[in-house]
């Protein structure tokens, strides 16, 4: 039971509290008031005799004013208002949050630790630290909802979308997918565990990973013939790749901005937005890559604003090119013969 | 003149005996019949939509679902939704009430095209017939809503033959409404001015304007979404460089102003039942008249609060919860000034006034709730959930369905000639009001602690309340019943009913019950306002 | 006496004037639902205008604008004569508005001969999604979209033309067999509505589709 439970009281969920039952004692009054009205004038005005006329008043414009006015004024414009600020603080994640990359598929939830731990149906999370979520769903649409928290977002194929959090008290919370998804939707659910930060750091340590999502990103880097061409000397038939993430690219016909999206787009669409200068060679990875290892990738390319990758120009790259440079088409009808 | 409480005299030919066999039915073009017709079609399709929903709440007794697996609990969602969406609560007082009292309120003999009004009804009945061909071949589980990618590339079911049946059904709608408006326009008595006409006519002219406008979108999406299942090309499938929130943003430019052209006929009905049954005018007759054309206008601006969550811009989002409020205010405006019309008034209770009364209470309920969905911050913890399932239920049920029911027992003495029995009736709109609050309120309850629609299958915490609102769905479906079967009983055993059983004003009350083919011997010459009880006292034998 | 217009006169309506008053109405407002109709396929095609500039300007250019061009002059010539013959019926002049009629539609079945054999050459050209679409070049894909948007839109107005012609030609029988007369011929006039109609939104399919990439030609 979560009525008024001080279990857990992100910024979000506080207001969202506040908000939510003062609109409910203000329209149960208004409401309340409404059918006590009617019950009177039920009662009090009843027929007496059945063939009376009652006075026809019919038209009273200070009183239309009134309601007219009044609940526009007074709270139709503050419920806006105050709708629109929680909005704006559910969907604005502040800038120190922690990513984490979800993936939603038919029927379940995968999620990457930027450490590299990957977790189904369930989500590690320590307390009191802002966590981002960067969403895609792998087939239909999917939302991420977890009712504890007052959040909801949708998953989208093809598209990122983000939502976040901050759990202030460690404990055990509901995880749904709200958006209708096909068979088994109802159990496409799980929980999200959050943790005191030293149990999470014992978590994390548990946690199996074999290196972080980046070093996961930088091996299918060179696996898939990336390096070939992407070379961090510049010299490569492909853009270097160094300090590319939040810069503004230029392509044709105008600049692109180059986030989570715009570099998903490259993989899977390389002729979708040719870097200014470069010649529209470079294949589509279209049904050869997951949506895991996209996100892997984008994350190893997020990491490549120091200096680090420097030496991973000198690693042997397994070529697996020749596989790659042959592009299979993808072709629509694919989709459905799942 | 006609004493308007005299008892129908012995023999006349009304629209009922003029004309005999089932032909006479089938191809016939007075809207009398026509409204008849769509009566007993959409009954029809109400009870089996009504079926769909029992088997949903007897499933969502228990946590791990007590009768069926989750794709059969799909389907039923879907084609209780698209039962009662389409061939149910859309052309539901429209169809009917409208249909038959529309010329008759206006003095005319007929509407403006009565074989299109024909037309009308056979194409709904096509399009019935294949949604219905959908679900006996094993149903649909998309949800009414559709959504791409899932309805086009992912559900394995009927999807392709429920869409054409919706698409055939809407061009009846779309007909419906052209009918209505060309004839609200061009066939009023001499004298009938605008601002004469009673609400119903006012709001059955909102909703056409409504049903011509907005159908047609929903026609070409549910177009391209079967061209895209089929031929796998088409502009939703992300797959394909398409937006599925393009199919959202189409849909709810549809599907939004269609929850309007359910209540707006709802309010109309009030706005009848409430003035005869206090016997005084409608208060604020203009600012009612004209907050069902804002509804119908501002309506098709506030879509996008479907979609808050859905992945869109914040801006946009901001612009749509604005004109949501903005749309509810009509709504607030015709709640106060129905309250208003009572007050001081000459109150009866009648069966129709119970659920006219009912509709307020259960429609200020809905639209309060509309408010917190309007609210952004408060639509991301709610939407996709039961709290969205009761609000829109509390609207379409509470409100819509039981403003139907007012209407039907309101003018069934016109329609059948026959009294409906009163304490029976009474009774069963009690029963019927019991049962829906019974049933949706626990499920704002279940809103709020998070459970999300469309489960087969729920955590064991919320099944108290899925208890209850099982519970109270039996009890509205016994006050749903109850009904059918006195009404039909009625038809053949009821009292003769007089002419003008309420003693009220419209000019649907000035012919015989039930009324000649024609309507009216001769075109009424209209000099009073509607609901003007003082201008008719002296014929209403008032005061 | 009883004249014509009073035996065309519905028993739903009271006087002739009425009637004429309310049939063009409807019309208007069926015009308006045909408006809604085409305007969801001009919501979708303005969202993947913006999404895929490059790719529509390209594909345009391959469509062959001087074809697209003869159409809209085609059919313009097809809404005069329209006119041309509501504005005889108006007159009485039986002969010359069955003649006007044909007229149209003769030059509405050139318009669609011009079309499907425009058609013909996209499916030769492999550029029909869903049947043999094969993406060339690196905005292949994209360009998909605007082809599907193109037959979905063109094969829509087709479809309305295919039905102006079919109410032409009752209307022809109407006016040979004597039941539209100067004092009725309200449903020449409304017919002719619905050809203008049709008539704007090709001009408006012209701009879109063949314009945006006739300079790449």
């Amino acid at each position: 039971m979560i009525f008024f439970a001080a279990a857990l009281i992100p910024q979000v969920r506080a207001e969202f509290q506040w908000f939510f039952w003062a609109m409910v004692i203000l329209c149960g009054t208004v409401a309340t008031g409404i059918a006590a009205f009617l019950i009177f004038c039920a009662w009090r005005f009843r027929r007496k005799d059945d063939n009376e006329l009652p006075p026809q008043n019919a038209m009273n414009i200070p009183a239309e004013i009134t309601w007219i006015l009044l609940p526009l004024l007074f709270f139709f414009i503050a419920m806006f208002a105050y709708g629109t600020k929680l909005y704006f603080d559910i969907e604005r994640p502040p800038a120190d949050a922690e990513d984490v990359y979800v993936v939603a598929k038919q029927w379940m939830w995968k999620a990457q630790h930027i450490g590299g731990e990957r977790e189904i149906n369930s989500l590690h999370v320590p307390a009191g630290r802002p966590v981002r979520l960067r969403m895609i769903s792998q087939d239909a649409i999917h939302s991420f909802f977890v009712p504890e928290f007052r959040i909801k977002q949708d998953v989208l194929p093809q598209r990122y979308t983000t939502i976040w959090f901050s759990a202030e008290h460690a404990g055990t919370y509901h995880l749904f997918c709200a958006e209708y998804c096909g068979t088994n939707h109802s159990h496409m659910t799980g929980w999200i565990y959050v943790m005191e930060p030293d149990a999470y750091q014992r978590w994390l340590q548990t946690g199996g990973a074999e290196g972080s999502l980046a070093s996961t990103g930088e091996k299918l880097f060179h696996q898939h013939g990336c390096s070939n061409c992407h070379q961090f000397n510049g010299h490569g038939r492909a853009p270097n790749l160094i300090g590319l993430y939040g810069q503004k690219v230029q392509i044709a016909g105008g600049y692109a901005l180059a986030d989570e999206d715009y570099i998903r787009e490259s993989i899977l669409n390389p002729n979708a937005k040719i870097v200014y200068g470069f010649q529209a060679i470079m294949p589509t990875y279209q049904g050869q890559i997951s949506e895991e290892d996209i996100i892997a990738l984008i994350a190893y390319i997020k990491s490549l604003d120091t200096g680090a990758p420097l030496q991973l120009t000198t690693l042997a790259a397994p070529v697996i090119e020749t596989n790659s440079a042959v592009p299979t088409k993808s072709h629509p009808a694919e989709r459905t013969t799942r | 003149m006609m004493s308007t409480i005299a008892v129908r005299p012995p023999v006349v030919t009304d629209y009922l005996n003029a004309e005999h066999g089932i032909l006479s039915w089938l191809l016939t073009t007075d809207h009398k019949r026509i409204g008849l017709l769509y009566l007993f079609s959409i009954t029809a399709f109400f009870f089996l939509g009504g079926v769909f929903a029992l088997l949903m709440r007897l499933q969502l007794l228990v946590p791990g679902g007590l009768i069926v697996d989750p794709d059969t609990y799909n389907k039923l969602f879907t084609m209780h939704g698209i039962t009662m969406v389409w061939f149910f609560l859309i052309p539901s007082i429209p169809n009917t009430l409208g249909n038959f009292f529309i010329p008759m309120m206006i003095g005319a003999k007929d509407l403006a095209f009565p074989k299109l009004n024909l037309l009308s009804w056979y194409v709904f009945m096509l399009g019935g017939f294949t949604t219905l061909y959908a679900i006996v071949r094993g149903g649909v589980d998309t949800g009414w809503t559709f959504y791409a990618p899932f309805s086009t590339a992912y559900s394995k079911t009927y999807v392709v033959a429920a869409a054409v049946g919706i698409f055939i059904a809407g061009f009846s709608s779309i007909m419906t409404g052209l009918n209505f408006i060309a004839t609200i326009h061009r066939m009023r008595a001499p004298g009938l001015t605008w601002f004469r006409l009673p609400i119903f006519i006012w709001s059955m002219y909102a909703t056409s304007l409504i049903l011509v406008l907005a159908t047609p979108v929903l026609a070409i999406t549910l177009a391209t979404l079967g061209i895209e299942r089929i031929f796998h090309v088409g502009i939703f499938d992300p797959a394909m460089g398409g937006d599925p929130l393009l199919f959202q943003h189409l849909f709810w430019f549809y599907s939004h102003p269609a929850v309007y052209i359910m209540v707006l006929p709802a309010m109309g009905v009030v706005s009848e039942i409430i003035p005869t049954f206090s016997r005084k005018p409608l208060f604020g007759y203009k600012a009612v008249a004209f907050s069902s054309m804002a509804i119908a206008i501002v309506g098709f601006l506030v879509w996008g609060h479907h979609m808050f969550v859905a992945g869109m811009s914040l801006y946009s989002a901001m612009v749509f919860s604005f004109l949501s409020y903005l749309v509810a205010l009509p709504s607030a405006i015709k709640v106060f000034n129905w309250t208003a019309t009572m007050y001081k008034g000459s109150v009866k209770m009648t069966a129709p006034m119970l659920y006219a009364i009912g509709f307020i209470g259960v429609f200020t309920i809905g639209g309060m709730t509309g408010l917190f969905l309007a609210a952004m911050g408060i639509d991301v913890h709610v939407t996709d959930t039961y709290f969205v399932v009761a609000h829109f239920h509390y609207i379409m049920v509470g409100g819509a369905v039981m403003a139907f029911l007012g209407g039907i027992h309101y003018w069934w003495p016109k329609i059948s000639g026959k009294m409906y029995p009163e304490y029976l009736a009474q009774l069963s709109a009690l029963t019927v009001f019991l049962g829906f609050n019974l049933t949706f309120f626990p499920q704002f309850i279940l809103g709020y602690l998070g459970m999300p629609r469309r489960y087969a299958t729920y955590p064991p915490e919320f099944q108290v309340w899925n208890v209850l609102s099982t519970a109270g769905a039996t009890i509205l479906g016994v006050g749903y019943i109850v009904p059918l079967i006195y009404l039909l009983w009625s038809w053949k055993y009821g009292q003769d009913a007089p002419s003008n059983p309420w003693r009220t004003t419209g000019l649907e009350w000035k012919t015989p019950s039930p009324p000649p083919k024609h309507n009216f011997e001769n075109t009424p010459v209209v000099t009073w306002n509607a609901y003007d009880f003082e201008a008719q006292k002296e014929e209403l034998h008032l005061g | 006496m009883v004249s014509a217009s009073s035996l065309a006169l519905r028993q739903q309506f009271n006087n002739p004037a009425q009637q004429r008053e309310t049939v063009t109405l409807g019309m208007w407002i069926f015009l308006a639902t045909e408006v809604m109709l085409f305007g969801a396929l001009f919501t979708a095609y303005s969202v993947y205008r913006i999404y895929y500039t490059p790719a529509f300007t390209h594909a345009s250019g391959e469509m062959e604008y001087w074809m697209g061009a003869v159409n809209t002059a085609v059919l313009i010539c097809s809404s005069f004569t329209m006119a041309l013959g509501v504005h005889s019926a108006e007159a009485g002049k039986k002969r010359l508005t069955v003649l006007f009629l044909l007229l149209t539609m003769l030059i509405g079945c050139i318009f669609l001969g011009i079309k499907f054999w425009e058609h013909y050459r996209h499916y030769l050209d492999h550029k029909v999604p869903g049947i043999n679409f094969q993406e060339a070049g690196a905005l292949g894909p994209r360009e998909q979209m605007f082809f599907f948007l193109y037959f979905a839109m063109t094969g829509l107005h087709a479809f309305h033309m295919l039905v102006g012609l079919g109410v032409l030609s009752v209307m022809v029988l109407r006016v040979v067999f004597g039941s539209i007369s100067r004092e009725y011929h309200t449903p020449i006039e409304i017919a002719g509505l619905y050809w203008h109609f049709v008539d704007v939104i090709w001009v408006v399919l012209f701009a879109i589709f063949y314009i945006p990439g006739a300079h790449l030609r």
